[in-house]
């Protein structure tokens, strides 16, 4: 089996919960073990990093070195808490005063950071290490005819990380494939949703989803794709807000990849949190489930 | 007997004299190594000065000197001149050793004491070397007066025409069905705007009907053996399956064809061809190809419309490959170069939004022989765009993709703009990073571009969509850009977007130059013998190139490097026979145990390998005496002149200060 520290991150505990219930769900269905890491604290999300750099850095530097003792591959489900892993990890390796720094805070909890665990987004553990024979095996229930937009947002690409292609990666698409389902290739499967704008300029913010939205319309899709809870909430919570802002009338499904990759596993909609999405996705899980 | 050694040690004005303490070398070499031979030591301001050199002739006669070492710049700038003047002294030149103390210490060093300690350690390596220096004698062979062209293009075209109109034989080796090269496929040239076809056109009928010219198009280069001078290479003539020696030319062959094809060469995909065709109506020579990939007759076994329609019977469907081997004293190679994939930056849009096009599509759009007859439409054929964005640097300037610049994309960029306002009217947008634009007449070609209303925006353009955010933009090709002289992000709406796609080397570039026994760059550009002052020779003697397979360059520059790679060779050629550099490895036969290591090894082919003996043997005219083999050699069975173990070690020793007399004083800190 399969062994990772895994880091659910707050969002995860709360507005993503429906994130948190489905990837366990189909982490044990693909036999992979996800051991949350004990006692784990906030990422520093995007908040904390423009008010003080190396506080926030040793913020996830603890979470880091809780996984590193553990010998396992730091996992994250949100694509803010992988990044902010990821560059604090990245950070730690090759700046050797920022690192004293860092360890001589952590001494304090009796931790030590050296950098040496590899930090990974949930979706690429899936993709790479189980991969995707492994994970057409466990399709019972193929997402035959759905048309899904795979939404990859930024933070998972940017700022690059080890990825190749940052501009048109096709990863997601292969997983989608896997599934059984249809992706749909739209230019704007990458772009920001604006991230935490929302609390700054609602109206730019909101504009950034309608965007988004718009794009992913104009390509007949049935439901939108997420990796990231951040992304997950513009995109599916504010489409009332866009629709009253813009005039539009958009209601399309979001769902996190776990919920759809559950889905085709065959796994009850109510193990996976769908109950609680907000735009609903009725008519997309008849379609789903017409296929069984 | 020992030795008499001079040792020379050069300011080269400030150069080495700014850094090194010279004189104390000078003294310190003289004093030091007097027990090793040193008779003399000296320094002057310009050793490669006729002074400088007279100094050192001077000293051989009258000191009666048997060994010289110049401590100057890297050899690969004066070991010539010093050797000449040893010789002229009635030294043999090969018992001079040039050592550098420029690049290897003046240049790159800043500390003066220990830049100072370096040049003694280095004079003495020399020292130590030069006295198991042999003397030798240069091998001479004879030249062929022959010379293989490689590569249809404007430059091979010029090389060619040079050294047959000199009075020689030139044999014109191109893979495609026509020579013309990439400048057949252009409409108009920068700065002139004359047209490419009309300039061009007469030097390949030229080439055509040139006595001295074999023309083998349709041909590739599949071996080259022998050596400067000697060269044999086997030519593959891939079949046309058209009988040359009766085809009249005629066109009714691919009148008649039935089967259209993408013409994805010359016409970059933008238009079609038959199966059989010539790729433009003024193609050298005006024989066609018969395409056997898409000819219904290989595919499905019937057909023979051009069969049929022949009025001289000259198709030939069985006819087959043909291999043959001519024998040349030198070789130019002009191949050319490969345009950047588009598709390489998705962001750019180009392959998925049908109005985006590259420089060379646009070329063909705007050329009146091309598909719309030189109408500039978009891609539905009707609609004359309104708005164009022209993108410089699409794969250049970039570090994700190619870091050189291309060279010709602006003039290129600015040409495009002129034409598209001069047919359309549409307004015009260059995004630009920098304008470069520093040959003749063309700073004044970019004035009159904006003069012309041309709109330049300085920037690097983000990405081209067709995700609209407003209503203006919907149904245009949207380019996101910073606008860097106004410091904001700005989105402009365009109909038609060209992309200036910078220059690659050749897909194969790397294994052409295998073939010929060249080096290529990073880049895979064939690199040149020195970028400055020999900039058409290669490190293989005898192996000359020209063009943009050694780098991006526009017309004139390709036509003066033909020209200059068919001016070497032909001197060359007056002197009938050549003189090589007898460093050079040689194998002990009886100590080879035929494992084969140094065969491939050696990056100019040079080591051939006697199956009946079972033995290796070096080719003497072939090596260029970079003693790759004699490292690699398990058996220690190869030496090299110039570089036998023996002198390599004593020149460690000497580096290393070892057997130094007072060695045990310390050089001053």
């Amino acid at each position: 089996m399969k062994q990772y520290a895994y880091y659910p991150g707050c969002s995860l505990e709360s507005l993503g919960k429906s994130y948190h219930v489905s990837t366990l769900a189909v982490a044990s269905a693909l036999g992979v073990e996800l051991k949350e890491i004990e006692d784990w604290n906030c990422c520093g999300a995007t908040a904390y990093f423009p008010v003080d750099e190396l506080l926030a850095y040793t913020l996830t530097a603890r979470n880091l070195a809780k996984a590193e003792k553990t010998g396992l591959d730091f996992v994250a489900p949100c694509s803010a808490c992988y990044k902010n892993a990821y560059f604090t990890n990245s950070y730690i390796q090759k700046d050797p005063d920022l690192a004293d720094h860092i360890n001589y805070a952590l001494e304090a909890d009796n931790l030590h950071i050296a950098g040496t665990s590899k930090v990974r987004h949930l979706i690429e553990v899936f993709i790479n290490d189980v991969g995707f024979d492994e994970i057409k095996n466990k399709v019972t229930n193929p997402l035959k005819g759905l048309r899904i937009a795979p939404y990859y947002g930024c933070q998972i690409l940017r700022p690059r990380k080890d990825h190749e292609d940052v501009e048109n990666p096709q990863y997601f698409e292969g997983l989608l494939s896997t599934l059984g389902a249809e992706p749909i290739d739209y230019a704007s499967k990458a772009r920001c949703c604006g991230g935490s704008l929302i609390i700054t300029n609602r109206k730019a913010a909101l504009d950034m989803v309608r965007i988004l939205l718009q794009d992913a319309i104009n390509h007949n899709a049935d439901v939108i794709a997420t990796t990231c809870p951040m992304c997950d909430v513009n995109l599916e919570v504010y489409q009332a807000q866009v629709n009253r802002e813009f005039g539009t009338q958009y209601a399309i499904p979001v769902m996190y990849f776990t919920q759809l990759m559950g889905l085709a596993f065959g796994i009850l909609p109510g193990h996976l949190g769908i109950a609680k999405r907000q735009v609903s996705g009725a008519s997309m899980l008849a379609l789903a489930q017409n296929t069984k | 007997m020992s030795e008499r050694i001079g040792v020379y040690i050069c300011h080269c004005g400030t150069n080495i004299a700014g850094i090194v303490n010279v004189a104390d070398v000078s003294k310190w070499a003289g004093e030091r190594l007097a027990d090793k031979g040193v008779v003399i030591s000296r320094d002057y301001k310009f050793m490669c000065s006729s002074l400088g050199q007279e100094l050192i002739q001077k000293d051989i006669k009258e000191q009666k000197l048997t060994r010289v070492v110049v401590a100057a710049c890297s050899p690969h700038l004066h070991e010539r001149t010093f050797r000449n003047a040893c010789k002229g002294a009635g030294l043999n030149p090969y018992l001079c050793e040039l050592v550098s103390i420029r690049e290897q210490d003046s240049w790159v060093h800043t500390d003066k004491v220990a830049a100072t300690a370096k040049a003694k350690a280095i004079v003495s390596g020399g020292v130590a070397r030069v006295i198991h220096h042999e003397a030798l004698e240069p091998l001479r062979v004879p030249i062929h007066p022959a010379t293989l062209v490689v590569g249809g293009g404007i430059a091979g075209i010029q090389a060619a025409l040079e050294i047959a109109d000199a009075g020689f034989r030139v044999y014109l080796v191109e893979r495609e069905p026509s020579i013309g090269g990439h400048m057949a496929q252009f409409d108009k040239t920068f700065p002139t705007l004359d047209c490419s076809a009309c300039i061009l056109t007469p030097k390949m009928v030229d080439v055509g009907n040139h006595p001295n010219i074999t023309l083998l198009t349709w041909s590739e280069v599949q071996k080259v053996d022998g050596y400067v001078g000697n060269f044999a290479v086997t030519i593959k003539k891939k079949p046309r399956y058209i009988k040359t020696e009766d085809c009249t030319g005629c066109g009714i062959c691919w009148e008649k064809c039935p089967k259209k094809v993408i013409d994805n060469v010359f016409e970059a995909g933008m238009g079609n061809r038959k199966a059989v065709y010539v790729p433009f109506p003024q193609a050298v020579p005006k024989y066609p190809v018969i395409d056997d990939v898409n000819c219904t007759y290989y595919l499905k076994g019937t057909c023979k419309a051009c069969e049929k329609f022949c009025p001289t019977n000259a198709i030939d469907f069985n006819q087959k490959a043909e291999e043959i081997t001519v024998e040349v004293g030198n070789i130019i190679l002009a191949t050319g170069y490969d345009l950047f994939d588009a598709r390489r930056i998705p962001q750019y849009g180009y392959g998925k939004l049908a109005n985006v096009y590259t420089n060379l599509e646009f070329e063909r759009l705007c050329n009146a022989a091309g598909p719309t007859g030189g109408n500039i439409v978009l891609r539905d054929g009707k609609t004359t765009p309104k708005t164009v964005g022209i993108v410089h640097c699409v794969g250049s300037r970039d570090k994700n993709y190619n870091a050189y610049c291309s060279a010709i994309c602006c003039m290129q960029s600015l040409k495009f703009a002129h034409l598209v306002r001069e047919r359309t009217g549409a307004e015009v947008y260059n995004f630009y990073i920098d304008i470069r634009t520093p040959s003749k007449g063309y700073e004044e070609f970019y004035q009159r571009l904006l003069e012309e209303g041309t709109r330049f925006v300085r920037g690097k353009v983000a990405e081209v969509t067709n995700v609209a955010r407003v209503p203006e933009e919907e149904g245009k090709l949207i380019i996101q850009v910073e606008d860097t002289l106004i410091g904001k992000q700005r989105r402009i709406p365009v109909d038609m977007v060209v992309l200036s796609s910078g220059m690659q080397a050749r897909h194969d570039s790397k294994e052409v130059a295998k073939l010929f026994g060249i080096s290529c760059s990073a880049d895979a550009w064939y690199i040149e013998r020195h970028p400055k002052l020999d900039p058409v020779a290669t490190m293989t003697e005898g192996v000359y190139i020209a063009g943009c397979a050694q780098g991006p360059k526009d017309i004139p520059a390709s036509v003066v490097q033909g020209a200059a790679a068919a001016a070497r060779i032909l001197g060359k050629i007056q002197q009938k026979e050549i003189a090589l550099e007898p460093v050079r490895a040689t194998i002990n036969q009886d100590q080879c145990s035929g494992c084969r290591i140094c065969n491939n090894l050696c990056p100019f082919n040079a080591i051939l390998f006697h199956e009946d003996k079972m033995v290796s043997e070096v080719n003497p005219a072939l090596c260029q005496g970079c003693g790759t083999c004699v490292a690699a050699c398990p058996a220690g069975a190869i030496s090299g002149t110039g570089f036998s173990n023996e002198q390599i070690l004593s020149q460690i020793d000497g580096l290393l200060l070892l057997n130094i007399s007072n060695a045990a004083v310390p050089i001053e800190q």
